[in-house]
């Protein structure tokens, strides 16, 4: 017998072992996320989707579903904490979305249009952050870095390079590039690396192809981010 | 650097006065160290006595910055190669500890404790008066890599602040003299360890004992009862105790050392936290300074009860000056067998016990970052389920008590739970407060379980208080109106963090302290922390400087609901905690420091531009 829990009163089947996010997005119930993505192990870092399960705040990318629980996701609490989370993710960078190649294919100004998120009303850090242009074939803007993590998982876990790890801490946490001049250009990093492709904002772009696709036919400008999936997802089928 | 090699200052009197270099005797057994070449390097030198595994690597850097003063590129270049681990996972590492320095090196590196207690001792105008001397700016390395002078979180020495590390070592009751002579000392080159034996003094300064400490601990009362009356029996007496953790949250200890025994598994830690970061606690290092076989005794009964083999005590970086007293304790524990492969009345049965010394990191005193610390990375807290006693250290079932739990453990097992319930006042036994501000008599007090705040403010002889923090930067602040409340699990529960605070301090500026303390701790992992922590900061200066309008009131109460409901940690749940309180307990103070706009932006325009007005002299 099939075991259920319930995410705004609709019933979603799961399996021993699944978490609530797992079990949601088999379903077809969409959950906001950030740092989460199937392909790797659950991070539970944005925290962009946190639901209340029985009553208690959870990160439904990391806690496991459980027969006959209460998720809520959509309630008026739920939607101000998310919208909470995602302003903090913007004003912590510099996410200028008119200036940046990745709009209309970023997932964090997907999921903020998704969850109504209007202009930031938190103060901006301006954090002074660089830019590394050294590789050939790739790029990294700093300003726009959301800590995910995704990059430092793919390169890991999938590529065997261990590119990218996490330094300082706090506010000043960033994204460390393993060679000793810390620039991208020297390692072994390939524009056909998992890492390449994984990052859900335009901190790692892929050089060469900015405008390739006009702004209006990107991977969100015509479908929300609940029905199109996350960057990883999308652009391996992009060109399909 | 030759002068480096030639002399060895803080180096030496760090690894060869203290013996510190080999604190991991007992440590669980894990693959060899890598042979080394000669002449050995600074960092083969480290991986010879940490271990080359990269669970070692944080022991290899507290090594090599206490024998090179600093953490340079090169340095952690060798050691990524040596433990093949990526360069930038070894960096973050490095990047993550306060105590680590990656300046270039400098003979003596004074780092200020950054505690609000210290900042109403006069620590700041202190630090300024050093750097006068020295001619530096604070933060900065001077040209010549003689010194650099800083600040850091609290070192758990309120009691007895201002206080500084210069080299790793605390020098305490620091005073415009004191500091004068630092600087003199500093530029004749005088080697840390000829320093005046006064400076380092750092005394027990119990005040009251009772229940856990007024009697002499006699060595091996707790394990003789576990040998005579058996593990279940044990339980349920620390059961009917009602043994709760010391270190704030306040989990039942039996049903955790349950837990842990009851986990299938070939092998089970018991780990001791000694990572007392909370602002204003110091009362573990009167225990591991002067009751550290109490301590002993009760993380062998509870790795006698869950079937651990390994113990480990996680010493927190600014306590390593206790790190030789307590090997030596440990060493004795071994020589009379209570600890080692022979224990005495448990035949078949051993434990051992190692120390790991954290290098600076409040976070770590949260179990599942203390895990990940030990296991040589960035303190980041671990994602739960699993909890530690399920999965904990090397992904076996752990146990994870503070310093006071074991120690009281020790203590119900040997008196017994009838004298522990009785110790306390409405519920059962006692703890320890660290008393420090604005007092005559700073220090240690324990106290029955349920005693009022305004007791304790009078036997410490506080006057005219108009705040007091309980439990730390994370606790309560309470206001005048509150002080009949108890000190207990049941009221006001405590990390055992109390700080006073006279009428004539502005509560505005003491939590404006806790915020930036929480920003500078939080570990940068989850969101809401990360930027939380921050942006209350942010807003709590805004406020002290008289700049904040009502609208920013709101806000901290926004970004305080984030942070508590989407934190992944108790770091993130509690740092809103005492501006939620100001905002709630100190409303007059905080109304007439508003600036009368509705709206006032964060950005300061004139600030901003001042550089340029000096540097035109202009003043349009």
């Amino acid at each position: 017998m099939t075991a259920y829990f319930q995410i705004d009163g609709v019933p979603i089947p799961f399996e021993s072992g699944q978490t609530i996010m797992d079990a949601a997005l088999a379903a077809g119930q969409y959950i906001p996320h950030l740092c989460h993505n199937p392909e790797f192990r659950p991070h539970g870092s944005c925290r962009v989707c946190t639901v209340r399960a029985d009553g208690r705040f959870v990160a439904a990318c990391t806690f496991p579903a459980s027969e006959g629980a209460k998720v809520e996701c959509a309630s008026d609490e739920l939607r101000e904490l998310r919208n909470g989370l995602l302003q903090m993710l913007f004003v912590e960078g510099n996410h200028v979305c008119p200036g940046c190649e990745k709009s209309g294919a970023c997932q964090l100004q997907a999921v903020a249009y998704y969850c109504e998120m209007l202009a930031p009303e938190l103060p901006h850090f301006f954090p002074r952050r660089h830019v590394d242009a050294s590789h050939p074939d790739l790029a990294i803007d700093y300003g726009r870095c959301i800590l995910c993590e995704l990059c430092v998982r793919a390169s890991r876990e999938v590529d065997g390079k261990s590119i990218f790890a996490i330094g300082g801490r706090g506010i000043k946490a960033h994204l460390l590039v393993d060679s000793p001049s810390g620039k991208l250009g020297d390692t072994d990093m390939s524009v056909h690396d998992k890492a390449a492709h994984v990052c859900p904002v335009g901190a790692i772009l892929i050089k060469h192809r900015g405008y390739d696709r006009p702004i209006g036919q990107r991977l969100y400008d015509q479908r929300p981010v609940s029905v199109v999936g996350d960057v990883i997802q999308a652009e391996e089928t992009r060109d399909d | 650097m030759d002068w480096i090699s030639l002399e060895l200052t803080a180096a030496g009197f760090y690894a060869n006065k203290y013996c510190c270099a080999h604190w991991r005797v007992g440590h669980p057994p894990r693959e060899e160290a890598a042979s080394v070449t000669h002449p050995p390097s600074p960092s083969e030198h480290a991986l010879a006595r940490q271990g080359s595994a990269p669970l070692d690597l944080l022991q290899i850097l507290v090594d090599l910055q206490s024998s090179q003063g600093c953490l340079s590129a090169e340095v952690l270049e060798e050691v990524s190669h040596a433990l093949s681990m990526p360069l930038a996972q070894v960096r973050g590492v490095a990047e993550f500890y306060h105590l680590f320095s990656r300046y270039s090196p400098c003979r003596y590196r004074v780092l200020f404790a950054d505690n609000v207690i210290e900042r109403l001792a006069g620590m700041e105008s202190l630090l300024i008066r050093l750097c006068e001397h020295l001619g530096i700016d604070p933060g900065k390395v001077r040209c010549d890599h003689r010194v650099m002078v800083g600040t850091t979180s609290c070192i758990g020495l309120s009691d007895q602040g201002p206080a500084a590390l210069v080299n790793g070592l605390p020098i305490t009751r620091l005073d415009a003299q004191r500091i004068d002579a630092m600087a003199e000392h500093i530029e004749q080159t005088i080697p840390v360890g000829d320093w005046p034996s006064e400076w380092f003094q750092v005394t027990p300064n119990l005040l009251r004992a009772d229940h856990l400490l007024a009697e002499p601990w006699e060595v091996g009362a707790a394990l003789g009862v576990l040998a005579r009356q058996g593990a279940a029996e044990v339980l349920d007496c620390l059961d009917q105790a009602r043994l709760r953790g010391m270190g704030g949250a306040g989990f039942p200890t039996a049903s955790k050392w349950r837990s842990c025994r009851d986990t299938p598994a070939d092998r089970r830690f018991v780990v001791c936290n000694a990572d007392e970061g909370e602002p204003g606690t110091f009362k573990d290092r009167l225990l591991l300074q002067s009751h550290a076989h109490q301590i002993i005794e009760g993380m062998t009964l509870c790795a006698a009860i869950v079937g651990a083999n390994h113990g480990v005590i996680y010493l927190r970086g600014e306590y390593a000056f206790l790190l030789p007293g307590l090997l030596g304790v440990l060493e004795q524990a071994r020589q009379s067998e209570r600890l080692g492969t022979i224990i005495r009345g448990f035949p078949g049965f051993s434990f051992d016990i190692s120390v790991e010394v954290g290098a600076g990191a409040y976070v770590c005193g949260e179990e599942s970052a203390l895990l990940e610390s030990l296991e040589g990375r960035r303190g980041n807290p671990r994602i739960r389920p699993p909890y530690p006693t399920q999965r904990g250290y090397l992904g076996a079932p752990t146990v994870v008590n503070n310093v006071e739990t074991f120690a009281a453990a020790a203590r119900i097992v040997a008196n017994g739970e009838e004298a522990y319930r009785l110790a306390g006042r409405g519920e059962p036994g006692t703890k320890l407060h660290s008393v420090s501000g604005d007092c005559p008599r700073p220090g240690i007090y324990e106290l029955p379980a349920g005693t009022p705040v305004r007791e304790l403010l009078e036997l410490c002889g506080a006057q005219d208080t108009g705040a007091v923090q309980v439990g730390g930067a994370a606790g309560t602040l309470l206001s005048p109106a509150e002080f009949d409340r108890r000190l207990g699990f049941e009221d006001l529960p405590s990390t055992g963090s109390f700080m006073i605070f006279n009428r004539r301090r502005d509560p505005i500026n003491v939590v404006q302290r806790f915020t930036h303390f929480f920003a500078e701790e939080s570990c940068g992992f989850c969101t809401p922390c990360r930027v939380g922590t921050a942006l209350l900061r942010d807003l709590a200066d805004k406020l002290f400087q008289g700049r904040a309008a009502p609208r920013d009131l709101d806000d901290m109460h926004r970004i305080s609901r984030l942070l508590k409901s989407t934190s992944l940690c108790g770091l993130g749940a509690t740092a809103p905690n005492p501006v939620l309180d100001l905002l709630h307990r100190f409303p007059a103070q905080v109304q007439a420091r508003l600036c009368r706009a509705d709206q006032q932006p964060a950005f300061d325009l004139d600030a901003a531009l001042a550089p340029a007005r000096a540097l035109t002299g202009r003043d349009d």
